[in-house]
């Protein structure tokens, strides 16, 4: 008896749904123990290819995707459908989602013209990103799940009960992000697998890989009767019943196993296999997405970006790359937000300018820089955060070099002891450098009504400060902190600097 | 005349209602009147002049863990050495026995300071042999339940790692509670400062707590020591307590009185406190000094910072609200050295 290609298919997309959820789970402080928590952005042949044209580069884990590129080569675009977290997850919502007559399912199952999109999409990112930016984190499908769960669905599930944080993270327009899912999700009503389908840049990165695989699912044209049955629950959407479309295919394998002749099976071509058609995509559309983004490239470069100035607000977790650098390697996925241990890291919104949508900034109000935490850089699988040791964070190795992140700055106006006359200095008591970067100053002043106060005035130092924003955070002031974190002084940048003098 | 000419009169939608009975008249009107009835009492009972109605939220009291004096023992006593296991069994034989103490079955809370993510060699966090001898000493008094807790000021979890509290706890039989956001109990501190404030729910669940603290100085206070510990049972902005620091710390030490505390002043740390993270600040001075009088205990690590009694104003403040005294050699207390010293 042949084995159930299907059952076998399932299990497979049944461990790797498991396993992306698994490592997702266990990439915090508490539970991570060297397991290689971004596993799943590593083996992402488009994360590697994209940050390739923009840095040079096959960053350390980066080289995993060679796997699955090579694999593709020999078996098609079976990624989609047997590792791809979102593939699996669009292709369970489709099946929940459509439940009509056979004849019907097997109309909108045929290949369809809008499917050439996701070409064209991937050319639109890849000349971006061969121009220097990287975008492909909006739309890759591995980043894009990664940033759903670990900014919406993970916390939404915390605040039903679910207890994997000690406390709720929050997260800046976390509720705007899972809602990009939820419409990928609720596309599925209207067209099975629609973002495998018409929108996926992986998938169209996959499919081109899958021009000539040796494997395929073949169809033999004499054992066939063209009833259709094929098209039932085909995932790609590639005409199994005719001349199959291999790069549209994710060889599911439903259609061998709904196939009532035994006229399907995947692997090497027979005397009367069908033939097969190639790639479908219009080269004049082709040529104008990568018009279109040539063209693109100068109006975002030209438009204000934190690549271009500095911005207060962009502040950069430690060991980030100067910031040029990191906006042509982060690719958004969020998984530094997620090893975090105290939620300063947020998705940015518009404060580094459209290209730097949804990198890591530090919020300190949210948050701070735990002084000897070094999670982020490990996790990153880009390496727009470097991974360092804590000695080299912290500066033991280089003491005159810790890693700074900005600069912290008192606001007289809220600060208690200079506006208020009201002993505080809880900022000098959380500094974490030693000797500390904030001090204080002994004064007596005359209150209101003559009385003599004496108070603990404090003053940071700016080149002992490392810009950690635990005093921001910790400060009493609620709203806004009297004393806050800026980016300037910041160890990963030439320009955006303040003191001459190094201690 | 041909059907086909004859003017068609009336809807070609021609279903009528059959005529209806008396009974149901009385039903269709029984019904309407019953749901205009339900309308209106979801207006009496809904009817209120504030906008948003809470149900009431308790505020707990803190029980008084202390147990009854017994003058057969010394109310201080200080051991030196350097096996902290053997020192913490010395200073409890000398009290009395762990048994004067905890009662079979009893639950034990431990409270160390584990409010930083630093090493043990950091001084910033209560000795991690402390806390698991203590904890061994309570299971073998019998203790049902041994907690260790502490509101960090770090990340909780990294602090509780990285002290090497959390293993030593939990290899001791102890049990480590972090507390999560919604492990807070609304609490009466009756201070004349602080009065509701949320505090760890651990501390409204046991029959004993032990207070664990380290002997660090305290750029505002001076030093933290026993009563400055009990910031680290309360959530909530807490931050503002160092407005007033003396005050808060003499209202905390008023509002929880633990069963025993045993300082810890095996390393400790003499500037840059509370958090430290230098070791050139760091000063071994071997010693646990354990006792019931938590002014009489701070008073002793004093000189350890190089303080005087007038230079910690909470001190003279507790002594006036009557929580013990600063003049600790009027108490009878004693004093041991183990091993070589």
């Amino acid at each position: 008896m042949l084995p159930n290609l299907r059952a076998i298919r399932r299990l497979y997309a049944g461990f790797f749904l498991v396993l992306f959820l698994l490592l997702l789970w266990l990439a915090d402080f508490s539970h991570l123990q060297g397991y290689e928590v971004s596993l799943f952005l590593e083996l992402d042949p488009l994360t590697a290819l994209a940050g390739g044209l923009t840095s040079a580069t096959l960053y350390r884990g980066l080289a995993l995707s060679l796997l699955i590129i090579i694999l593709t080569l020999f078996l098609g675009r079976f990624f989609c459908s047997w590792v791809c977290p979102l593939g699996i997850i669009n292709q369970i919502t489709s099946h929940l989602f459509t439940r009509r007559r056979p004849a019907e399912e097997y109309r909108r199952n045929r290949y369809q013209p809008i499917f050439r999109i996701k070409y064209y999409l991937l050319t639109a990112l890849l000349v971006m990103a061969a121009l220097g930016v990287l975008q492909i984190g909006l739309l890759d499908p591995i980043a894009l799940i990664t940033r759903s769960f670990v900014v919406g669905i993970w916390p939404a599930l915390q605040q039903g009960g679910a207890g994997f944080y000690l406390s709720q993270p929050y997260f800046i327009g976390g509720v705007l992000i899972a809602l990009i899912l939820l419409a990928i999700l609720v596309a599925n009503r209207f067209m099975t697998r629609y973002w495998c389908r018409v929108l996926c840049p992986l998938g169209a990165l996959l499919g081109l890989l899958s021009w000539r695989p040796l494997l395929r699912i073949r169809r033999d044209v004499d054992k066939c009767n063209d009833c259709h049955k094929c098209l039932q629950f085909c995932q790609g959407g590639c005409d199994p019943d005719g001349a199959l479309r291999v790069s549209e295919c994710h060889v599911c394998m439903n259609c061998i196993e709904q196939c009532p002749d035994g006229a399907l099976h995947y692997g090497l071509a027979q005397p009367r296999s069908s033939i097969h058609q190639p790639l479908d995509v219009n080269r004049r559309r082709l040529l104008e997405s990568g018009v279109v983004a040539m063209a693109f490239v100068p109006l975002l470069r030209s438009s204000y970006s934190s690549a271009a100035s500095p911005h207060p607000a962009v502040i950069r977790p430690p060991g980030s790359l100067p910031e040029l650098d990191f906006l042509a390697r982060c690719i958004k996925c969020a998984a530094c937000m997620r090893v975090c241990p105290t939620n300063v890291l947020q998705p940015a919104l518009l404060e580094g300018g459209l290209e730097a949508l949804w990198t890591p900034i530090l919020v300190n109000r949210l948050g701070y820089c735990e002084h000897h935490c070094v999670l982020c850089g490990h996790v990153c699988p880009t390496g727009a955060i470097r991974p360092l040791t804590v000695a080299a964070k912290v500066g033991t190795t280089n003491p005159s070099e810790p890693i700074k992140l900005g600069t912290a700055f008192f606001d007289h106006g809220r600060c208690l002891p200079w506006a208020m006359h009201t002993p505080c200095i809880v900022c000098e008591e959380v500094c974490p450098t030693a000797p500390k970067a904030i001090w204080y100053q002994k004064t007596t002043i005359t209150g209101r009504d003559g009385q003599p106060i004496s108070l603990k005035q404090p003053y940071v130092e700016p080149a002992r400060c490392i810009g950690c924003g635990i005093c921001e955070n910790k400060c009493p002031v609620s709203d806004m902190a009297a004393i806050r974190v800026t980016s300037v002084g910041e160890s990963r940048s030439t320009k955006n600097v303040m003191i001459l003098r190094s201690p | 005349m041909d059907e086909n000419d004859k003017k068609r009169v009336g809807s070609r939608i021609n279903k009528v209602e059959p005529a209806w009975s008396r009974r149901r008249l009385l039903v269709e009107a029984g019904i309407t009147t019953a749901t205009a009835a339900a309308v209106g009492a979801v207006g009496y009972w809904g009817y209120s002049s504030e906008a948003v109605r809470h149900a009431p939220q308790p505020i707990l009291t803190l029980k008084d863990f202390r147990v009854a004096a017994n003058t057969l023992y010394p109310s201080l006593v200080v051991v030196r050495g350097d096996a902290v296991a053997k020192m913490v069994a010395e200073a409890l034989t000398l009290l009395g026995g762990m048994q004067r103490f905890i009662q079979r079955g009893d639950r034990v809370l431990l409270k160390p300071n584990v409010g930083w993510d630093r090493q043990p060699e950091q001084a910033a966090n209560t000795n991690p042999e402390v806390v698991a001898a203590v904890a061994h000493l309570c299971r073998e008094a019998g203790a049902a339940q041994v907690w260790v807790t502490d509101c960090s000021i770090n990340d909780p979890q990294r602090s509780f790692v990285r002290s090497g509290i959390e293993l030593a706890a939990q290899q001791a039989g102890a049990t480590v509670k972090l507390p999560a956001s919604n492990d807070f109990y609304l609490t009466n501190m009756h201070g004349s400062l602080l009065k509701n404030w949320p505090v760890a729910r651990f501390f409204h669940q046991v029959d004993k707590v032990i207070n664990l603290p380290v002997v660090k100085h305290h750029s505002l206070s001076g030093c933290t020591v026993a009563m400055k510990n009990w910031y680290g049972v309360l959530g909530g902005q807490r931050n503002r307590l160092h407005q007033d620091i003396h005050t808060s710390i003499v209202d905390l030490a008023a509002a929880l009185r633990p069963t025993l505390t045993i300082v810890d002043a095996t390393r400790v740390l003499k500037r840059n406190g509370p958090s430290g993270g230098s070791l050139d600040d760091v000063a071994l001075e071997n010693t646990l000094v354990a006792g019931l009088d938590e002014v009489a205990l701070d008073a002793w690590a004093l000189p350890l910072l190089e303080l005087t009694v007038t230079q910690v104003p909470y001190l003279a403040m507790a002594e006036a609200r009557g929580l013990g005294t600063a003049n600790w050699r009027s108490l009878h207390w004693l004093e041991r050295q183990l091993g070589s010293g």
